[in-house]
């Protein structure tokens, strides 16, 4: 499904980065772990079609991502790659579900109601629909993001260290949701973690 | 959800600023609005009122004062004129229609003009209710001064003094109204007419009082009227009837164009003056969106990497900006066109001469140009904010805390 051949990135201070080939295949569920700066998020936006490599290409069901026009490239990730960031960065001037139904919006998707409530209830958000981001805790906010990404049922879900600003029990009910979601929806799940925590819950990793 | 609506709910999450700069918008609107429907009101009004009267022949004096006072009939006379100079100068060849008129009386502040039957053909007016006045004290009233006024067929009022109504009544004799006209959109709607003899009647009243202490005098040669409404024969008379009566007689003769003209050239200055005030705050306006504009763009760049990684092209975010630029500028062009047409609705309700009496329900093709320049101002001030989109580099912005 997702192919990673002979990838390079070379930061502005000149600073050179080689990644090993990948092969990632259907529903597969993979932990990319690293300590900080080796270049785990980097390489997570150059799957997402966020930052284009110096060298390699990325295939995508056998799409070259980076031979996609800059408007096709944009409609795909909306598409096909859910992504949760460390940081939820949800819109502050919109609520929760508005969080959720602009997902859909801005890749054109439909957005599923009867889907998106059942997510909801999963992460135990179903009472703060209606709450602007301001007005929710931290897990709180991570959990909308988790949400966010799961939209569109994306063929690849990304997480960058998405259990880093929670504790135990939120990790352990977010990398359920994350796994469980991903294997019901039928995608593939990257999971970019230095935290030890997670490792006991997926077993193939990709190691930097 | 569409862009729109994020627009709006980007704008009022921050809602003094964007009340502030809708406002600034709806002010220098507002303003503009003002002036355009007060101007037009008033040049439309001129010229009704104008309309067929190439002259007008009256007590020498200033020549505007007699225009507003026999025309408009919103100043005071500039004296009278003996009734017998006035016939002369009516049968001159020149002249194809002239009304006489006698102005000094009022009821409830509406002016009583002593006329004749010329002025019916002059203004065309059409009777509502019963008839012309055919009879001395009898009276057709206009339809504004019934309404106002409560008077119907056959009441009777007493004319006071002067031409507003805190004058001495003509207790003696009084009026019976015979008509009510139509309404005719012009000055006539705020008049009470009769014939010259009841003016004559009221007078007459007064003097026998005064004569009593003075010597007696010829009654007939002393009788005046305050003006004559002229209209031309032909073109030609422009040239000649005016000169001729300038310099021939004791009287003068004014041009209501000219002298409208000459009006609206002094008022002129005053309206150009507030005209370049609502411009610079429509300017401050402009500069105040885009500074709050470029200002939330720092706050927004993560809103904006997160919609871009969520699917959304450069292109429709740099709309997005466009629009919130574009809604607080026509959100405020259109609250100051309504505050403009308010604000001449209060003025009109409370203004004291009930001539020219201004409506907020009027509306000017240059309101059409005011939302375009709220448009225009929403594009300026927005285009340099909305090109920032373009530079939003996600990863980085998305790595980092807000």
């Amino acid at each position: 499904m997702i192919n990673l051949n002979s990838i390079s990135h070379q930061y502005p201070k000149g600073q050179v980065i080689k990644f090993p080939d990948w092969n990632i295949e259907d529903k597969e569920q993979w932990l990319l772990m690293g300590v900080s700066g080796s270049g785990k998020s980097t390489l997570l936006n150059i799957i997402s079609g966020l930052l284009r490599p110096t060298q390699g290409d990325v295939k995508f069901d056998d799409v070259n991502l980076y031979g996609l026009s800059a408007k096709s490239m944009d409609k795909f990730r909306g598409q096909k790659i859910g992504i949760v960031f460390q940081r939820p960065h949800l819109i502050r001037s919109l609520t929760v579900i508005e969080n959720l139904e602009i997902a859909a919006s801005m890749a054109g998707c439909k957005f599923d109601k009867q889907r998106i409530k059942l997510i909801l209830n999963d992460l135990g958000l179903n009472e703060k629909q209606s709450s602007y981001p301001d007005e929710l805790s931290q897990g709180q906010l991570q959990r909308v993001s988790v949400a966010r990404a799961l939209v569109n049922k994306p063929s690849l879900l990304i997480a960058d260290e998405p259990t880093s600003s929670l504790d135990d029990n939120n990790t352990i009910q977010v990398l359920e949701m994350l796994t469980n979601q991903a294997q019901n929806n039928g995608a593939a799940l990257i999971i970019a973690t230095h935290d030890q925590r997670v490792r006991n819950h997926i077993t193939k990793a990709y190691l930097l | 959800m569409n862009i729109l609506k994020i627009s709006y709910k980007n704008i009022f999450r921050n809602k003094l600023t964007a009340i502030l700069n809708i406002l600034l918008v709806a002010f220098g609107v507002g303003i503009l609005s003002i002036l355009f429907l007060a101007s037009s009101q008033i040049g439309n009004k001129l010229e009704q009122n104008a309309k067929d009267i190439d002259l007008v022949v009256g007590a020498k004096g200033s020549p505007l004062q007699l225009i507003l006072s026999s025309i408009y009939h919103i100043d005071f006379p500039t004296g009278n004129i003996p009734a017998k100079d006035a016939q002369e100068l009516m049968q001159n060849p020149l002249v194809k229609r002239a009304v006489p008129l006698a102005l000094g009386d009022n009821y409830a502040g509406y002016r009583i003009v002593g006329t004749d039957t010329t002025f019916i053909g002059l203004y065309g007016l059409k009777l509502d209710k019963g008839n012309f006045w055919s009879k001395d004290l009898e009276a057709t009233i206009g339809n504004t001064v019934a309404k106002e006024a409560n008077l119907k067929v056959g009441d009777k009022f007493f004319g006071a003094h002067g031409l507003s109504d805190n004058g001495d009544e003509h207790k003696k004799n009084a009026y019976v109204v015979r008509g009510i006209l139509k309404v005719q959109n012009n000055v006539t709607d705020n008049l009470i007419l009769t014939n010259i003899g009841s003016i004559y009647k009221m007078h007459a009243e007064e003097d026998e009082h005064e004569e009593h202490q003075k010597e007696p005098k010829n009654e007939l040669d002393e009788k005046e009227i305050t003006s004559i409404l002229i209209q031309y024969r032909s073109p030609m008379s422009v040239v000649i009837f005016p000169r001729m009566v300038n310099q021939s007689t004791n009287m003068q003769a004014a041009s209501p164009a000219m002298e409208s003209a000459r009006l609206f050239s002094l008022i002129g200055v005053g309206i150009d003056t507030l005209k370049w005030f609502a411009i610079l705050i429509m300017a401050i306006s402009a500069l105040s969106v885009f500074i709050s504009l470029y200002n939330s763009m720092k706050e927004k760049k993560y809103d904006l990497a997160i919609m871009r990684c969520l699917g959304a092209s450069k292109l429709k975010l740099f709309f997005l900006v466009m629009l919130e630029g574009l809604l607080i500028t026509t959100i405020g062009a259109f609250i100051g066109l309504l505050i403009g047409h308010l604000a001449i609705e209060v003025i009109g309700k409370y203004q004291e001469s009930s001539q020219a009496k201004l409506t907020g329900l009027y509306f000017v093709v240059e309101e059409l140009y005011l939302l375009l320049a709220g448009l225009i101002i929403g594009i300026v001030a927005s285009v340099i904010p909305a090109l920032q989109t373009y530079r939003v580099d996600i990863a980085k912005t998305l790595s980092k805390d807000r």
